[in-house]
């Protein structure tokens, strides 16, 4: 091997990072993995991130729209109100669900590289973020064919994606580490999930809810962001002060309960994967 | 056989560094007596003062040191902790008492290939793989051309790896995990991959790492003859206990003793 003879500018003894500039190289080789393997060997290939939220909204609003006649008209255009929340719920759904077996999937690794752990549920949660990119697309071409402009408002839109993406953070770092530990866990969010999707106003109208149902939802984190994602989107409004400190302090809290159990717990990981 | 290519390096001098510090590292397990993996059982268990566990102590009262530029060997019969130690000393298990310092890099020639996966192809697997041995990107970038000729697959790399043989995947994996000057070579004895060409590159290989001064070297084996043939001082670690640490010819007569 010649790599001493190599007078490159990197050389065989300076080869490593230091250990604080590792994960981030690290995080951006797992995510190309994940969506390496998630095209390969499809014809339509990374087409299928914006075509698959277009035929969600599409069925959603077949269903929804003119079977179950939620269409309200003070909803503003339906098919842009479905798809917005639709995809910003998907974002949250995959990450968490992923993120929660990462730990495990990455049992084989855990036990041969020293590596940080909290690497796999954050690779899990950027994933997810990346597809949520695309979806962005789906949504821009839904409101071209409806006809719904773009306001300045919408550069508020990565305020509530940067923190909904935290907050998934949160709750991944919280699920992989309960799971390893208690594989029921990874049962019953699925449960979790489907019942959280029917309590936040994805494909129908808020005032619909009972009284105490409007209540609750100020304490549902994905009603909250998916509210702002529609008001500088789709009602081209700034949302409330109220509404950016919630935003905010449910990513925050989710992210330091989240740590704090995974932090404390993580050195058993392995004893139990 | 080929004349062994594997020799002792010199001794380093009295006053070398120590890189490895293993301070009275003990590591248990707590072998559950019944295995929980529902909440139900578990909080049952609990509510009923019945979560009992066995402690199982696969490491006791370790204690080493390494100095920088010597080449140290673990010995011990099956089952006995040395794969143990390594993980400690590797950073992948947390020991459960005592404290175990490394000082510098580590190029673990255990597990190699750990974290390639099978679907993508030799080329991106480099990359994944150094990055999660913590190599520069750019260090890869300059290197890629010297790891596929090391590993003599020039004509493979956009094949995925599960059309691999499992001799070129270790190629692969060698020759990555020996592109760097470590300040730290594990050499574990699973090392026998590939054919005996190979075989003779990777031992010329590690013999250029282990002659390089500083470069310290830990081998970890139940191979005795390896062990002699390359280290200045052993380690006897037997069911967790730590029998002998000293010159390696004392060492390995006490060792060998065991099967008379």
């Amino acid at each position: 091997m010649n790599a001493e003879k190599n007078t490159g500018a990197v050389s065989a003894k300076d080869a490593w990072y230091p250990p604080s500039r590792r994960d981030w190289f690290i995080l951006r080789q797992l995510v190309s993995k994940d969506f390496k393997l998630k095209y390969r060997r499809s014809t339509l290939g990374v087409v299928w991130s914006v075509l698959n939220p277009l035929l969600m909204m599409l069925v959603m609003a077949a269903v929804f729209g003119s079977f179950m006649r939620y269409n309200d008209p003070s909803l503003g255009n339906y098919a842009v109100y479905l798809i917005l929340g639709n995809t910003a719920f998907q974002l949250m759904s995959d990450a968490t669900n992923q993120g929660m077996c990462s730990i495990i999937w990455a049992s084989s690794l855990l036990k041969k590289v020293k590596i940080n752990r909290y690497v796999f549920p954050v690779q899990k949660v950027l994933f997810a973020g990346v597809n949520y990119g695309f979806s962005l697309i789906a949504i821009a071409l839904v409101m071209i064919v409806e006809r719904v402009p773009l306001t300045w408002t919408s550069v508020l839109m990565p305020f509530a994606l940067l923190t909904l993406v935290v907050f998934c953070i949160g709750l991944s770092l919280l699920l992989s580490a309960l799971s390893v530990f208690f594989r029921d866990v990874i049962h019953l969010w699925g449960v979790v999930l489907t019942a959280w999707t029917y309590a936040t106003p994805l494909f129908y109208p808020f005032k619909i809810l009972p009284h105490w149902m409007q209540v609750a939802e100020k304490f549902n984190p994905m009603y909250i962001y998916i509210t702002y994602i529609r008001d500088v989107i789709l009602y081209h409004t700034v949302p409330s002060v109220g509404m950016h400190v919630a935003c905010l302090g449910f990513a925050l809290v989710a992210l330091g309960i989240g740590y704090a159990v995974f932090h404390k717990n993580e050195h058993k990981f392995i004893l139990y994967i | 056989m080929a004349k062994p290519i594997l020799t002792r390096p010199s001794i380093p001098p009295e006053d070398a560094e120590t890189v490895i510090d293993v301070d009275d590292v003990s590591m248990i397990f707590n072998i559950a007596s019944e295995q929980f993996n529902s909440l139900k059982e578990y909080f049952i268990a609990l509510a009923r003062h019945e979560l009992k566990f066995k402690e199982f102590r696969a490491l006791n009262h370790i204690n080493f040191k390494v100095k920088r530029g010597e080449a140290f060997g673990l010995v011990g019969t099956n089952g006995s902790g040395k794969s143990t130690m390594l993980k400690i000393i590797a950073g992948v298990l947390e020991a459960s008492e005592g404290t175990c310092t490394v000082r510098g890099t580590i190029a673990p020639l255990i597990e190699l290939g750990a974290g390639f996966d099978m679907e993508l192809t030799a080329k991106e697997n480099i990359y994944l793989n150094g990055a999660l041995l913590g190599y520069r990107k750019e260090f890869i970038d300059e290197h890629f051309q010297d790891i596929v000729d090391f590993a003599e697959l020039q004509n493979f790399m956009d094949m995925p790896l599960k059309n691999y043989s499992s001799g070129m995947v270790a190629r692969i994996a060698f020759a990555i995990a020996t592109i760097t000057e470590p300040d730290i070579l594990i050499v574990d004895e699973t090392l026998s991959v590939g054919d005996f060409l190979f075989q003779q590159k990777c031992e010329r290989r590690i013999k250029e790492l282990v002659d390089a001064d500083d470069v310290t070297v830990l081998l970890v084996s139940h191979n005795i003859d390896q062990v002699e043939r390359l280290c200045d001082r052993v380690c006897w670690i037997e069911k967790g206990q730590e029998r002998m640490v000293g010159p390696t010819d004392e060492v390995c007569a006490a060792y060998k003793s065991l099967g008379n």
